[in-house]
């Protein structure tokens, strides 16, 4: 049947072809999830406006990266850029990279210095607040043209965002309902975090990772504590991450957040995998240079490993010595940006910070135990392509998203759903 | 007395360096380099930056070898290949027995169902010194033009 034929069919049948799949999804369902939700140009238009722009913090960038007054960073809210800027102040102030006039981006690289900001379209002029402070030939040119008599500079700006810093991490919302970020985070996994980033950071790299799926799968991925020693290989054969290591999950109570954490345990000899007749089990498997898994106990509280995830898009990462945060933004429904930036602390020793730089082959796109979660995702992405209205089983552990003593669950992905469909309204 | 080093032979070492990787013969790729040598993929960006970290680092041959091992081992990814294309060495600084080069690359990633894309563009900033007759790399910094890599990185470049 040619295109033209089947576009000509009548549709007095079941559904016409290329028609919307039925968006249904049982209320309060957690342990099946329908794959249009990594589809939908719909859904993803929404999540801009209930998501990103509603109730919550958006991770926008380190406070060392704006460290003097006149600093200045652009990244994203979701889809909506953003400038942050270090004011003369000595305040961080963070606004819509926007220019009032025809909206085009008011500052063009990815950060600097200024004092200022000009748009080069018709240079409109911004101070690092944000407020709109110039515009050119607002009184015309020889007594012609000009602005209109009632244009008032103080009606027109970008919009501004609210900033939160916790632990050098910078947050901005659109919301005035938003918690504060303490409240936001919960204890735990406020603790959590401040346990890894407790004193001056220093960033010591910074890489972006396209992803060819959805935003969504890659921080499922993350909080989904049942792959990691699956299909990560490489952590399971030198014992740094086992699920019968001891260690655990944390969820808030939103479900949103999670951290995930493994301790040192020499002791331990897995027999688990090798009874499944799993891949991951591969003792053979030895280090020419073993100094690269030499783990330091830096936070001296025996915790080897911690994943640590913020809703929307917040990764926290300590894998050993390799300290790392990762913001992950939407590039549309089949693609996503994970920014890498690998930090150290201000004062580390040059031991420590060459254990972290040997360690962060750990992680990062080329990562031992991270470059296959860049491949995963489009695996899922292409393997739904006809399957809108399947569904994921999401049931290791049950149905529940609260804490559990062990890291065999899906607990941490439920509870992103939860979050999620508390946001969207869905 | 080794002889010189010469344009000519950075070439030559330049083009086994990229044979052995877009061949396959992955096993290989640490001998080029010398046994403290210091390998690095990082991004014109954190290059001019000052920033440490690299996407790969290895500041042994031992963790180049144990890369090698964990691909063929550990790792997953969808079956790829490379094409390097290389530009002409600049040669920045002769010391008679090591030499300062910089060498452009232009990479192709071939995957398993015939798509090709340009994975990599740079330029190798290399170190080359003798190591009995042959040049060996004791510093090769992979300065990549683009900070974003796509998908992953398994294969070095």
């Amino acid at each position: 049947m040619d295109a033209k034929t089947n576009n000509g069919a009548t549709h007095s049948n079941s559904a016409p072809p290329n028609s919307t799949p039925a968006m249904e999804w049982p209320a309060g369902m957690l342990t099946r999830i329908p794959f249009w939700v990594y589809q939908s140009p719909e859904l993803y238009a929404q999540e801009q406006h209930r998501v990103y722009e509603g109730p919550i913090w958006n991770y926008l960038c380190l406070e060392c990266e704006v460290a003097k007054p006149g600093d200045y960073r652009t990244t994203f809210l979701g889809s909506m850029p953003v400038v942050v800027a270090r004011d003369y102040d000595n305040e961080i102030y963070a606004f819509e990279n926007r220019c009032a006039h025809r909206g085009a981006l008011i500052a063009l690289d990815g950060g600097g210095h200024a004092r200022d900001f000009t748009c080069v379209y018709h240079a409109w002029n911004y101070d690092l607040k944000g407020n709109l402070k110039g515009v050119a030939f607002e009184d015309g040119v020889a007594g012609k043209g000009g602005m209109g008599k009632t244009f008032c500079r103080a009606d027109h700006g970008p919009r501004k965002l609210r900033i939160a810093i916790f632990c050098g991490l910078l947050f901005g919302s659109l919301s005035d309902d938003v918690p504060p970020i303490e409240e936001y985070l919960g204890d735990e996994i406020a603790r959590r975090i401040a346990r890894v980033l407790h004193k001056p950071l220093v960033v010591i790299g910074r890489f972006t990772q396209m992803l060819p799926n959805n935003w969504k799968l890659y921080f499922e991925n993350v909080k989904d504590t049942y792959h990691a020693s699956l299909l990560h290989t490489f952590f399971t054969t030198f014992k740094i991450n086992r699920l019968s290591q001891r260690g655990g999950l944390v969820i808030d109570e939103s479900g949103g957040h999670h951290a995930s954490f493994a301790m040192i345990d020499p002791t331990v000899t897995g027999g688990d995998y090798a009874q499944a007749g799993l891949r991951s089990e591969n003792e053979d498997l030895t280090l020419t240079d073993k100094s690269l898994v030499a783990f330091e106990d830096e936070f001296h509280d025996g915790c080897s490993l911690q994943i640590l995830t913020v809703f929307p898009g917040l990764v926290v990462q300590q894998i050993q010595n390799a300290l790392a945060v990762r913001q992950v933004l939407p590039k549309g429904q089949h693609s996503t940006a994970l920014n890498w930036t690998y930090i150290g602390f201000a004062d580390d020793t040059p031991e420590l910070r060459r254990a972290r730089l040997r360690q962060g082959n750990l992680a990062g796109p080329a990562g031992y135990v991270s470059m296959e979660d860049g491949a995963v995702g489009g695996f899922v992405q292409r393997g739904i392509a006809a399957a809108a209205n399947e569904r994921a089983v999401v049931e290791m552990g049950g149905g529940g998203t609260t804490n559990e003593g062990t890291r065999a669950t899906e607990a941490s992905v439920r509870g992103f759903w939860k979050a999620y469909r508390a946001n969207m309204g869905i | 007395m080794a002889a010189a080093i010469t344009l000519d032979r950075i070439i030559a070492v330049q083009a086994a360096y990229v044979r052995c990787i877009d061949s396959g013969e992955l096993e290989s790729w640490p001998d080029f380099f010398t046994d403290d040598c210091l390998y690095k993929v990082t991004t014109a960006e954190n290059h001019k930056l000052g920033f440490e970290a690299g996407i790969i680092y290895a500041d042994t041959k031992n963790m180049l070898i144990d890369r090698i091992v964990s691909l063929r081992q550990a790792n997953i990814y969808e079956k790829q290949t490379y094409r390097h294309i290389l530009g002409l060495p600049t040669i920045l600084a002769n010391g008679g027995n090591e030499v300062e080069c910089e060498t452009p690359f232009f990479v192709a990633r071939i995957m398993h169902d015939g798509q090709t894309d340009v994975f990599a563009t740079g330029h190798y900033l290399d170190t080359c010194r003798h190591a009995g007759n042959d040049l060996k790399f004791a510093r090769k910094i992979v300065v990549c033009d683009s900070s974003r890599i796509d998908t992953l990185m398994a294969i070095p470049l």
